[in-house]
């Protein structure tokens, strides 16, 4: 049985419980800070243990731990209990302050966590489901606010559908090759040739499930409307956890039980991949809102990634892996300053409101100004990394193309992403913000600083991608 | 196999008789019947009135609240028939693993109670 | 014999009425539709020999999903006619899209090819004597147990989701208190007063709290709690 390889997922949920009885028992004015506090604290213990943890297949091969799934879920981690801290003073903000917004994090936690470790197609369902249902609630979670239950609505009945593909994917992969074990799906599409169209029908709609969940063109239509319409902290949990959890969950299969097939799969994930990028750098040009761009960053991003994916050799899986980690800090940092955007006690949200940032604010705004440096790809900064690893993957198994395109939308990219720090220091200066509080200042400086000196340190990421990639091909 | 679907023969011949009773009164009906229908057969009786309009209107989201809760521990329960029946052969473990379950639902359960969301005013 | 003439029935009834849901005029005929395809959906388990499958269906989704919808759809005040407007219009993109899925499936099935021995292997080999629920439950407790528990958290959630999303806080509705219910005492509510003769019972009797006089002398004077009157009997205070 094995039991003790989900530790950490088990010791989230107890953790998860305890929290929820706490805060629903204990009426003092603050428990919703507490609770915030205890779910960080057991993000932290998770983490610990996931960092104790040796590796191996459990629960009858439903659960698999190796270091490819120990680096998952410590990112997955990491970006929620960053996303946390910052939601924390955001919802007191707001008015929305309630005990029930850290656990329901905390239980899509374990569902990413349980998604990263899957090693069988139910298994990634269960944890898949897990993660989605407390993500609508938190995309919704602002109830009073229409924008955000339209959020939640949008974001749950897309999701839904995609659940549906999925699962009808699953299924018919189950009835063509007899099993939902990772390893005998394996053995089972282990001569291209012998199989069966039934299998590789039931494959594409897997892909597609996940490439949804990814946000990936052309299952992204539901990202910038839930991205809009969340709260911002919400906003940024969805743009690094599950999308870490997706794309993890969308390596694992495509290179572990459908390896064999993956030069099949190859032009599908190159069309996505380039769809993604074109549609990520073009699409963001009009936008007006900045949690707008940043979906459609988001979704180019994630074009970027699925080019390791596409190249599929050790060095293409710890580009993606090395991505997923620069690309959730740069979203955090950028995020915290979208988080300040605050003037006389309410929200803003427009590009133009940014307009004196350079004045007003000079520390945030040269925060700002390094994240969208980082996510356009200019050099030295982490962003620059991430693209570089990723496109030296494509090119050295002759993807030259993909390389070239992944270039060209980088400089079409980069040009949004200038115009925000034009506005910022160039445009007619506008109002302050309101004063920002210390946790926000922590993240922002946090992340910021992971961003720009991430070419100072960056042996113990590599290492651990290059080990954890390892593992995945075997 | 076929034990199992021979003890579902008399559901069956049972569902067939129901249908052939039902479409035999309306065919009878429409057959046997002297068929005039005029609009004022369809009109309100008597001194009754026509719908001064549409029976659908906003509704307490409580309600449904109510319906959702039903079905999360309706389902619950439907965990618990396999457990029941096989409890001999799953030893111990299945034992407790029924109740973790268990324990996992009653603190949504103890939630929902403290939350009130079980009160009716 | 007679199993395929019913599997034949079944699946006809099915689909008919699954095609019946999305056309029909009325939402509420669509849902009833609904629960017909789900008992044929049940029929169809149990000819495949998933006896709790089908009952299981039968229960969840006709009991409780499906009246969940007719209670949506007969209550809610949705425009279903304005909902409807745009099918005329989207009808050529979708059948276009239809179409080319359709023509896509017909080639993937094409070329499929069932080995002759696939039924046998494919299906988990169900244990003679053991009925299908105890099948289900030796496997499901022990052997799938990640997978179950992680099921009580997607229960647990949903319910918590339920809640965060539509309970709220009414600041002018009444609840029953029941700890105060329960709580409450007799010497809250009861006074035996010994009256002497002679003595009005204005000025014998005191309360123990300034009561305000009643606005309407024709109203029945609320009793508080903790006073008795001293018209000779007593009186327990109502208290909510």
């Amino acid at each position: 049985m094995n039991w003790q390889l989900a530790w950490p997922e088990i010791a989230l949920a107890v953790c998860g419980m305890a929290i929820l009885i706490f805060g629903v028992l204990w009426k003092g004015r603050s428990n919703a800070f507490a609770c915030s506090m205890l779910t960080a604290g057991a993000f932290l213990l998770a983490a610990l243990l996931v960092l104790s943890q040796g590796g191996g297949l459990g629960y009858n091969g439903l659960f698999v731990v190796d270091p490819f799934s120990s680096y998952l879920k410590l990112l997955i981690l990491a970006g929620a209990a960053l996303s946390l801290i910052l939601s924390v003073d955001w919802n007191e903000r707001e008015g929305f302050q309630r005990f029930e917004f850290p656990v329901l994090m905390l239980f899509s936690v374990t569902g990413m966590m349980v998604m990263a470790s899957a090693s069988n197609l139910m298994t990634l369902y269960m944890g898949l489901e897990l993660q989605s249902l407390a993500l609508y609630v938190l995309a919704a979670f602002n109830r009073d606010d229409a924008r955000s239950s339209e959020a939640g609505l949008k974001y749950f009945v897309l999701s839904a559908l995609a659940s549906g593909l999925l699962l009808y994917g699953i299924s018919l992969c189950y009835g063509f090759s007899g099993t939902m074990n990772f390893a005998d799906l394996a053995k089972a599409a282990a001569n291209p040739a012998g199989v069966s169209p039934g299998l590789i029908v039931g494959i594409v709609f897997v892909l597609v499930g996940l490439a949804f969940k990814i946000s990936a063109v052309p299952f992204h239509m539901w990202t910038p409307d839930v991205y809009e319409g969340a709260p911002t902290p919400v906003t940024l949990f969805f743009a690094t956890s599950p999308k870490v959890a997706a794309m993890g969950l969308l390596l694992r299969v495509m290179v572990g039980p459908f390896g064999h097939l993956l030069p099949q799969l190859q032009s599908l994930i190159v069309l996505i991949s380039i769809a993604s990028m074109v549609l990520g750098a073009l699409a963001a040009i009009g936008q007006t809102n900045i949690k707008r761009l940043m979906a459609y960053s988001s979704i180019g991003h994630m074009g970027y990634a699925l080019i390791g994916l596409a190249a599929g050799t050790t060095e293409g899986i710890r580009g993606v892996l090395i991505y997923l980690v620069i690309y959730v800090f740069m979203t955090v940092a950028t995020f915290a300053g979208i988080g300040a955007m605050r003037r006389n006690g309410r929200t803003i949200e427009k590009i133009s409101d940014l307009a004196g940032l350079g004045r007003n604010d000079p520390m945030l705004a040269l925060i700002l100004v390094i994240c969208m440096f980082s996510l356009a790809g200019i050099p030295l900064l982490s962003g620059f990394f991430a693209k570089l690893y990723i496109f030296l993957a494509a090119v050295q198994v002759g993807m030259w193309t993909l390389a070239v395109i992944g270039v060209l939308t980088s400089v079409i990219g980069a040009f949004y992403y200038i115009r925000v720090i034009k506005v910022m220091y160039f445009d007619q200066p506008e109002a302050p913000f309101d004063r920002r509080p210390a946790s926000l200042s922590f993240v922002a400086v946090a992340a910021g600083l992971f961003t720009t000196f991430f070419f100072v340190f960056p042996a113990p990421i590599i290492g651990a991608a290059q080990v954890a990639a390892k593992a995945l091909l075997g | 196999m076929q034990s199992v679907l021979g003890s579902y023969f008399p559901i069956l011949v049972f569902i067939a008789i129901a249908g052939v009773i039902a479409l035999a009164l309306v065919l009878g009906s429409v057959l046997a019947a002297r068929q005039k229908p005029y609009p004022e057969k369809l009109s309100a009786y008597e001194c009754g009135f026509e719908a001064f309009d549409d029976a659908r209107r906003r509704f307490d989201v409580r309600f449904y609240l109510v319906s959702l809760l039903f079905i999360i521990f309706d389902l619950e329960v439907a965990f618990l028939f396999p457990w029941a029946v096989s409890l001999s052969h799953i030893g111990w473990f299945g034992f407790l693993s029924m109740m973790g379950f268990l324990a996992v639902l009653t603190v949504g359960f103890i939630y929902e109670w403290c939350k009130g969301a079980l009160d009716w005013e | 014999m007679i199993a395929s003439i019913a599997f034949y029935v079944f699946a006809a009834i099915l689909l008919v009425s699954a095609a019946m849901v999305v056309t029909a005029r009325n939402p509420v005929h669509s849902v009833l539709f609904l629960i017909l395809s789900f008992f044929n959906a049940a029929a169809l388990f149990l000819l495949a020999g998933a006896e709790f499958l089908a009952m299981i269906l039968v229960i969840v989704y006709v009991g409780a999903v499906a009246v969940l919808f007719l209670f949506v759809v007969m209550m809610l005040d949705v425009n279903f006619a304005e909902l409807r407007g745009g099918f005329q219009r989207y009808l050529p993109v979708g059948a276009t899209v239809g179409a080319v899925l359709f023509v896509e499936l017909a080639l993937v099935l094409g070329g499929w090819q069932i080995a002759p021995d696939a039924g046998q292997l494919r299906f988990a080999p169900q244990p003679p004597d053991v009925h299908n629920t105890a099948a289900l439950g030796r496997l499901i407790y022990t052997d799938y147990v990640l997978l179950f528990q992680i099921a009580g958290l997607v229960l647990m959630v949903a319910m918590i989701g339920a809640i965060v999303l539509t309970l709220r806080e009414r600041k002018t509705s009444r609840h029953q208190s029941i700890a105060a219910q329960v709580g409450r005492d007799v010497r809250d509510t009861l006074e035996l007063v010994n009256m002497p003769l002679g003595v009005g019972v204005s000025e014998f009797y005191r309360p123990l709290v300034e009561q305000p006089p009643p606005l309407h002398s024709d109203q029945p004077v609320i009793a508080h709690a903790g006073g008795g009157h001293g018209d000779g009997g007593h009186h327990a205070a109502e208290k909510r």
